[in-house]
């Protein structure tokens, strides 16, 4: 609707109606300028700014030097010790994404495929609960079972398979695990409640077996909640921040910590700019392969 | 007397390259149930969107009563929309819905109240007024979007394929409802649709779009008996198109040489196409001797032949080798053709029309 | 749609579908349920049942760093809330409602990325510009720009989701029926996108009250929230009193939960739809 509200009694001509597109426009722009100018001042700019800092010099409370430029952070990344971190963060986030799918899409499957309404509508709020549910808390509940006199040690213990697990890299795992597969399972039931059944009948009336319909009609079908999913738990797993933290010890830091500690006990915020910028490249480029390679549903 | 709605070499442009109307100008009488008819995305409903305010025109005048609000909002124009899809208020009930418009306007609570009543009543929904439009049928839905639009009291009121999302029963017991409503009301009606059978049962006059332009617009039966030009012949209804060249005295020479007579405006040498209505051909023996002189006589095959009930249709091949199709009522005394049967086609000189490309 | 078909599986297959099921749903509770019931343990070692005690409630209640916490959480919460929903409704307005604007491309890349980015990076981002370049205290007012930072684009996303099913006639009819802009929007526009809009607060309710990372970045001396307090707690020493806090936390996500479900039930009674 493009209208001039101060409307004159007189005929229309190219010139009115730009005028009226220009109106609308700015409409449209001043109703996107609020979020506009705090995006830009609280995300854009700072976006930028640690950017810049991520070439600075360090003072010696680690504080960014502005006009000392320098190039050593960025080199710094090579480190053995920095290379291990950087490659430990992006293998756990690359296995709990797996093994989130592993197991979420015969669940997710199962879920869709129940035949009565309410009882789908029920088990999906049984995947809501945990999804919307307090994350640091889910988190400390592991901390308890790992521990000495935990649930899951205990188990260990009198089955001889384990022992005590926590502050090691399987409860970091348990862990991810735990905290995102849930936001594994929505897209998966979206995608798979979604699917029309027919052509999977028709699959099946053509001769495919059960598995090879499955493999052949309902996986590639479902791929928009595969990727939508993967994508959901491979961001937020390699930024992870109070899992390691919580479950894991010093041997098991990951890029989260590990940024964290340049700004605090590291001192040194240069470098914590520089792995910022970094994961957030690696974010980038995990996110751009699964667009290209499955299309464009999120 | 001015015209209900008077539109002025109105053009609409999107961007640069896509002209959705082109330069169209066109009176509605008052009280009259205009059609503006033509295939999807000739302009019709771009140009319905204009005088409604929902579209502002590049260029041109939309006067209604005289009074020019081309560039008026929507909100401030005599005129109320029934739109394609309903668009009822999902939120609010049927006598929400129906009193929008008064409460807009700051009528008071007991005239609206009664006026609701009224308009309701009047799309015979009454004892539906607590209902939200989801719980509706379709055809009660489009009832209360009249409702809705009429209560308004418009001077003109626009119609955007109102019934293009009934099925075919419902819909031609609407078309009835439409008239009728129209009768009654009196107000000037503007229909847009793509169902030319639609637009010859239901108006006084229809306009025929192609490409954002307006072709030709007349009686249902000027558009039908008289068209244009090829498009127009074409889109309404079903025709043959014979190639001729334009003769003497009203004559056109057909390919393979013979002449017959047709109603024509063609300079002398001119190439023309006769257009010829299937239901207007007669077929006789090849040897009949009656055949009254004011009709035009061509021999021809049978090719093909297909039973639809209530009448026949013949595909017959004449001597220029052009294919011909026939329909004849299917009424007990009527001889039938084999295929491959050499008969006597004829047709009156005023059913053939021959129309300049 | 109340039945799925084409889904006839063998039974065994059926079966193993459902223990598979059950399993996951007792990997994603049990570790919930067994801090609930230590938060009622008589006990100072977690993991050790000592009967049944109300004790860490009262010590949580009568704690008055983690009252301060938490009611820091709630004021953030609300506030950030608030602002976070007026912002990404607008701006999903603007993006979905309008064809062109000056700078409308940028707007709609900008407004997606908070989504997409690192938690850490953006902690580590704010801090430095607040320290660094604007000169500003770190307060409580800081972990609330932040925590709006990252959540209008949520409920941006989730708005213009709902917009763009939106039929476009619903707001023209209301423009032809004499409403002018403004009573559109209020009558019509804003009704309709409400569940959007509801559905993208709790979001941004949610994450603002399970923020951990951004809030230990841009907390001022003094002003923590109850998660950043719980997890400091936590790293120095387990105590039942945690599983009691945690609870109330747990407790708060899920009126959040029931709340959701109760909004997305109503809205579709309110459009008259029967059970779907």
């Amino acid at each position: 609707m493009t209208m001039l509200d101060d409307h004159p009694s007189e005929e229309a001509s190219p010139e009115l109606e730009k005028k009226a597109e220009r109106a609308e426009s700015w409409r449209g722009f001043f109703t996107a300028l609020p979020t506009y100018v705090f995006l830009i001042i609280f995300f854009v700019l700072p976006l930028i700014i640690i950017t810049v800092i991520s070439f600075t010099e360090r003072s010696r409370t680690g504080k960014p030097v502005l006009g000392e430029w320098t190039l050593e952070w960025w080199i710094k990344l090579g480190d053995p010790l920095v290379r291990t971190v950087g490659f430990r963060s992006v293998w756990l986030a690359f296995l709990n994404t797996a093994f989130s799918l592993l197991l979420g899409y015969p669940f997710a499957y199962w879920i869709a495929t129940r035949k009565s309404a309410i009882m789908r509508n029920f088990l999906l709020v049984l995947v809501l609960i945990p999804f919307w549910s307090n994350f640091l808390v889910r988190t400390y509940a592991w901390r308890t079972l790992l521990d000495s006199n935990g649930l899951i040690t205990s188990i260990g213990e009198w089955t001889g398979l384990w022992g005590k697990m926590l502050f090691t890299e399987p409860a970091v795992f348990l862990g991810l695990l735990y905290g995102y597969l849930p936001f594994m399972v929505l897209p998966l039931y979206a995608a798979i409640e979604h699917l029309d059944w027919n052509l999977v009948e028709a699959a099946r009336d053509l001769y495919a077996g059960a598995w090879k319909a499955f493999r052949k009609v309902t996986l590639p079908l479902s791929m928009p909640g595969i990727i939508a999913g993967s994508i959901l738990v491979f961001i937020p797993s390699l930024g992870a921040y109070v899992t390691p933290d919580l479950l894991g010890g010093a041997k098991t830091t990951l890029l989260g910590n590990y940024i964290v500690t340049q700004f605090k006990s590291g001192r040194n915020w240069p470098f914590g700019a520089t792995l910022s910028v970094t994961i957030l490249a690696l974010m980038m480029i995990a996110t751009i392969i699964y667009f290209r390679k499955g299309g464009k549903t999120l | 007397m001015t015209a209900a709605v008077g539109i002025r070499g109105v053009t609409k442009r999107f961007g640069d390259d896509v002209t959705a109307v082109d330069n169209v100008s066109l009176d509605i009488v008052d009280g009259e149930f205009f059609s503006l008819l033509g295939p999807s995305g000739c302009g019709k409903t771009t140009m319905l969107r204009m005088i409604a305010g929902l579209e502002f025109p590049t260029e041109g005048s939309i006067q209604i009563f005289g009074e020019e609000l081309a560039l008026k909002p929507p909100n401030k124009r005599p005129v109320n929309t029934v739109f394609q899809s309903y668009a009822l208020f999902p939120h609010m009930t049927v006598e929400k819905n129906v009193a929008f418009g008064l409460e807009m306007r700051k009528v008071p609570k007991a005239e609206t109240a009664d006026r609701v009543t009224e308009a309701i009543a009047a799309v015979h929904m009454t004892g539906m007024e607590n209902r939200k439009p989801k719980q509706l049928s379709g055809g009660q839905q489009q009832r209360v979007a009249l409702a809705r639009a009429l209560i308004n009291r418009p001077k003109v009121l626009l119609l955007d394929e109102p019934l293009g999302a009934l099925d075919l029963k419902l819909r031609q017991a609407m078309q009835i409802e439409l008239k009728d409503i129209q009768a009654e009301v009196g107000i000037t009606f503007i229909y847009v649709t793509h169902d030319q059978e639609e637009a010859l049962t239901m108006s006084n006059r229809i306009g025929v779009m192609e490409a954002g332009k307006l072709l030709q617009v007349g009686t249902p039966e000027e558009i039908y008996e008289r068209p244009v030009n090829r498009f127009v012949a074409e889109f309404i209804g079903e025709t043959n198109f014979i190639d001729g060249i334009a003769t003497e005295d009203d004559r056109v020479r057909l390919a393979d040489g013979t002449e017959v007579y047709a109603i024509s405006d063609a300079p002398v040498g001119a190439d023309v196409t006769l257009t010829l209505r299937p239901e207007k051909i007669q077929i006789h023996a090849r040897d009949a001797t009656n055949i009254p002189p004011e009709r035009n006589q061509l021999p021809a095959t049978i090719t093909r032949q297909l039973y639809y009930g209530e009448s026949f249709y013949y595909e017959i091949e004449i001597p220029g080798g052009e294919l011909l199709d026939a329909r004849l009522e299917n009424i007990p005394s009527l001889r039938r053709w084999d295929v491959g049967t050499e008969v006597t086609i004829s047709f009156h000189r005023e059913a053939a029309e021959a129309l300049t490309s | 749609m109340s039945v799925q078909q084409g889904t006839a599986h063998r039974p065994w297959v059926d079966r193993l579908l459902t223990i598979n099921g059950w399993l996951i749903f007792g990997f994603l509770y049990l570790p919930i349920f067994i801090l609930v019931i230590y938060s009622f343990s008589d006990s100072k070692i977690v993991g050790i049942w000592g009967g049944f005690t109300w004790k860490w409630y009262g010590r949580m209640f009568g704690n008055p760093e983690m009252m301060g916490a938490l009611s820091n959480s709630i004021k953030v919460a609300i506030i950030s809330t608030v602002i976070a929903t007026i912002l990404g409704t607008t701006a999903a307005l603007a993006l979905d409602r309008y064809r062109k604007w000056l700078g409308k491309g940028a707007f709609d890349v900008i407004m997606y990325m908070p989504v997409i980015i690192p938690e850490v990076t953006m902690g580590a981002m704010l801090l430095i510009w607040f320290t660094q370049v604007l000169p500003i205290n770190l307060s409580i007012w800081t972990i609330i720009l932040g925590h709006i930072a990252f959540s209008a684009s949520f409920v941006a996303i989730i708005v213009r989701a709902r917009l763009a099913n939106l039929d476009d006639s619903l707001e023209e009819a209301a423009r032809d029926l004499y409403a002018n802009r403004w009573t559109t929007f209020r009558r019509v526009t804003l009704p309709l996108i409400m569940p959007g809009v509801m559905g993208g607060a709790l979001l941004a309710l949610t994450l603002s009250l399970d923020d951990v990372i951004i809030t230990e970045f841009v907390q001022g001396p003094g002003a923590s929230l109850l998660p950043v307090y719980v997890f400091g707690l936590i790293k120095r020493q387990v105590t039942p009193e945690i599983n009691a806090v945690s609870t109330l936390m747990l407790g708060i996500s899920m009126v959040l939960v029931f709340v959701s479900l109760g909004f997305q039930a109503r809205s579709r009674s309110s459009e008259g739809n029967k059970e779907e």
